[in-house]
């Protein structure tokens, strides 16, 4: 189980109380099976204003935690435990109805696919004012009224008559663009983006990023964004989180985990993304292996099976004992579940020189 | 829109040539001697002939289907003999347009056959259309929110239940218990409007009616519920409860909205074969509807009848497609008619 005190996580360190504090969050779904254990003693903080990244394969548990907080696994058989508290609320504590009305105004999600995300049969502004109507007492003309400046906001050209457009009338990025302003319309504190560029084209993902964070700035909402792509990560978050089956395995700010990873599925994950500008001697390596089973985890640390560097551990500790989420080498701020003593120096030494030769010679 | 409309209709006649031909091929083919049968037991060889002859029986295939589809478009005289015109008017008998056909057996046209039997076949499918929708649907809606409780066990269970029975034995339990041993209701007897007022009519229908939809309500329960489960596992559905909506406005708005637009599909389609007679039903409740008419007909291989009556059912179901579709373009936005 990973460590609960406030202590151990990145940015508690810089400020008196963070918007979005998860304490030891807990996702358990019991199925006929066994209970997926999907999340496990998560601890992370959200600052206003500030971007975490969480990081993962699918099946890592990002996409049900960020549901958690949410509350969208009320009314599911998921047995959730630990708290979250946002803006000094448990928001475990709270009835389904308090819940309700925080959702969509304290704390709004964008999701991945904005084509299914959006009903068919509602015009685009029927869905983005209603997001307005139900936590505003306002007419229908105010909220579609509303629903246009929001679209204006987010580059929709002709936002008074695309409001009147279904959402398959919308192009891809159109509709993402419109998501994002149906989860900002409220002007919520928190905003979780769940892969919100997965389903775009390239230059589209670049557009749609700027302007969340525009955006960000402009409300200063504390943005969750959750994805599998390092790319999405370097240019958003200032903190990161690196899930693995169901357990934060690095947390620690953007720059440093990116930079000084020390945990061998962070190296995986590095050595899986291209890299334009680098050497093309740089070689793309896969992580070996499949995203272990949350019903039946392995033993020890999770990502032992796949690992490549178990062998510097002594004793078997790998597969025998689940590594804590403690500080490494360089520092507070920076945590990870390893056992590995020397993860700094291995990466330097064997693993950037093959995935990134040129920024290994300037060390 | 209307141009659609007009494709469409256009189209659909098409299918129903296409349609009669073949009935009426499948017909022609048969060993049925339709002239020994008009002509009767004592006839000679060469009356025989003479009957056919008249009737037009001889004629090549071609122009037996041409002188039907004519008549249905101008009418007809049967037999078309200008000879018998002038020497015995009295034998021949006028079908206005449009005729079907006269059958000899019932001694009428087919047309009017049809106009008796229809009001009695749709009454029955209207009723039960209604009953079926109804109680299906919230049925299966209830089932569906309930989903995993006994309720919704109770539900789905029931309805296997009731799918499995025939609907001749449902219909025979209803006529023997509810109506003759217990005298809950009148014994059936159809009703219409004319005879016995509005309420003479839904009284008359109450048993039968009940017999068709409980089957289909069966089908359409368990139809339902699956089909609403399915629509709130749908991403848009979390995304109506993550914008904060309340339970009851994402479960009417969003995941029931969804849900009920192949039901529409479904029902127009159902609905459309029942007007062509519910053939067990009207059987067991000695109903003179349509479904029964098929069956007499097809007993005493009385082929202008059978032939009138597939080309009309043929045309409710391709008039029910072109309704559905157009409902389909009115519920949901991103099918374009065209």
């Amino acid at each position: 189980m990973s460590t609960t005190s406030p202590s151990t996580s990145a940015t508690t360190a810089t400020s008196s109380a963070p918007l979005l504090a998860v304490r030891d969050l807990q996702v358990h779904f019991p199925t006929q099976d066994g209970v997926v254990k999907a999340v496990n003693g998560l601890t992370f903080d959200v600052e206003r204003g500030k971007t975490l990244g969480i990081v993962g394969e699918s099946g890592s548990g990002k996409s049900v935690s960020s549901m958690a907080i949410m509350g969208l696994h009320r009314g599911t058989n998921a047995k959730i435990e630990g708290e979250i508290v946002l803006d000094g609320v448990n928001l475990l504590d709270i009835s389904a109805e308090e819940m309700r009305k925080k959702r969509g105004r304290e704390v709004s999600m964008i999701f991945q696919d904005p084509l299914s995300a959006m009903h068919p049969y509602y015009t685009v502004g029927n869905q983005i004012a209603e997001a307005y109507r139900v936590h505003h007492d306002v007419s229908r003309k105010i909220a579609k009224q509303r629903a246009i400046e929001m679209l204006d906001r987010v580059g929709i050209p002709n936002p008074d008559k695309r409001v009147n457009d279904y959402p398959h009338q919308y192009s891809g990025g159109m509709r993402q663009r419109a998501m994002i302003a149906m989860g900002l319309i409220n002007d919520p504190n928190l905003l979780i983006a769940d892969e919100p560029t997965t389903a775009l084209d390239v230059t589209v993902q670049a557009q749609i990023l700027d302007l969340l964070q525009d955006l960000q700035r402009e409300f200063n909402s504390a943005v969750i964004i959750i994805t599998h792509d390092l790319g999405v990560v370097a240019e958003m978050a200032d903190d990161v989180l690196v899930m693995y089956a169901g357990r934060a395995v690095e947390y620690g700010p953007c720059k440093e985990i990116l930079t000084h990873p020390e945990m061998p599925y962070t190296w995986g994950l590095l050595s899986s993304v291209p890299d334009l500008t680098g050497d093309t001697d740089a070689r793309l390596i896969p992580i070996p292996g499949n995203p272990p089973s949350l019903l039946n985890p392995p033993s020890g640390c999770a990502f032992h099976p796949r690992c490549p560097h178990r062998d510097k551990v002594p004793g078997d500790l790998c597969r025998t004992q689940l590594p804590m989420l403690v500080p490494g080498q360089r520092g507070e701020m920076h945590t990870k579940r390893c056992h590995l003593p020397n993860a700094d120096a291995i990466y330097a030494a064997e693993v950037l020189p093959v995935i990134a030769p040129d920024l290994a010679e300037e060390l | 829109m209307l141009a659609y409309v007009i494709r469409r209709l256009f189209a659909g006649v098409i299918m129903l040539i296409v349609m009669s031909i073949v009935t009426f091929a499948l017909f022609f083919a048969s060993p049925i001697d339709e002239a020994s049968f008009i002509c009767g037991k004592n006839c000679s060889a060469a009356q025989k002939k003479q009957t056919s002859a008249a009737m037009g029986y001889d004629d090549p295939f071609a122009e037996q289907w041409w002188k039907f589809a004519k008549g249905v478009v101008q009418g007809r005289d049967y037999p078309d003999d200008p000879q018998l015109r002038e020497t015995a008017p009295e034998t021949i008998v006028h079908c206005d347009a449009p005729c079907l056909g006269y059958s000899r057996e019932r001694g009428d046209t087919v047309t009017n056959l049809i106009k008796d039997t229809f009001p009695v076949s749709f009454s029955l499918a209207v009723a039960a259309f209604i009953l079926w929708i109804t109680g299906g649907v919230l049925l299966g809606v209830i089932a569906a929110l309930k989903k995993g409780t006994v309720i919704d066990r109770g539900l789905v269970g029931l309805s296997l239940i009731v799918y499995a029975f025939p609907t001749f034995f449902v219909g025979l339990v209803l006529y023997k218990f509810v109506a003759i041993k217990w005298g809950l209701t009148e014994i059936p007897r159809y009703t219409s409007i004319a005879e016995g007022g509005v309420g003479g009519w839904l009284s008359s229908l109450t048993l039968p009616a009940i017999t068709l939809a409980v089957f289909f309500m069966a089908a359409y329960v368990r139809m339902t519920r699956s089909y609403v489960i399915e629509s709130f596992q749908e991403d848009y559905v979390r995304t109506a409860r993550s914008k904060g909506l309340p339970e009851r406005t994402v479960t009417f708005k969003h995941a029931l909205r969804a849900a009920l637009t192949p039901i529409v599909t479904m029902a127009g389609l159902d609905f459309a074969g029942l007007m062509g007679g519910a053939i067990i039903t009207e059987s067991v409740f000695n109903y003179p509807g349509m479904g029964k008419l098929a069956v007499r007909a097809s007993q005493d291989f009385d082929l202008p009848t059978t032939v009138g009556l597939v080309v009309l059912l043929a045309a409710f179901v391709i008039i029910a497609n072109i309704v559905v579709d157009l409902l389909y373009a009115v519920i949901d936005p991103r099918v374009r008619l065209g």
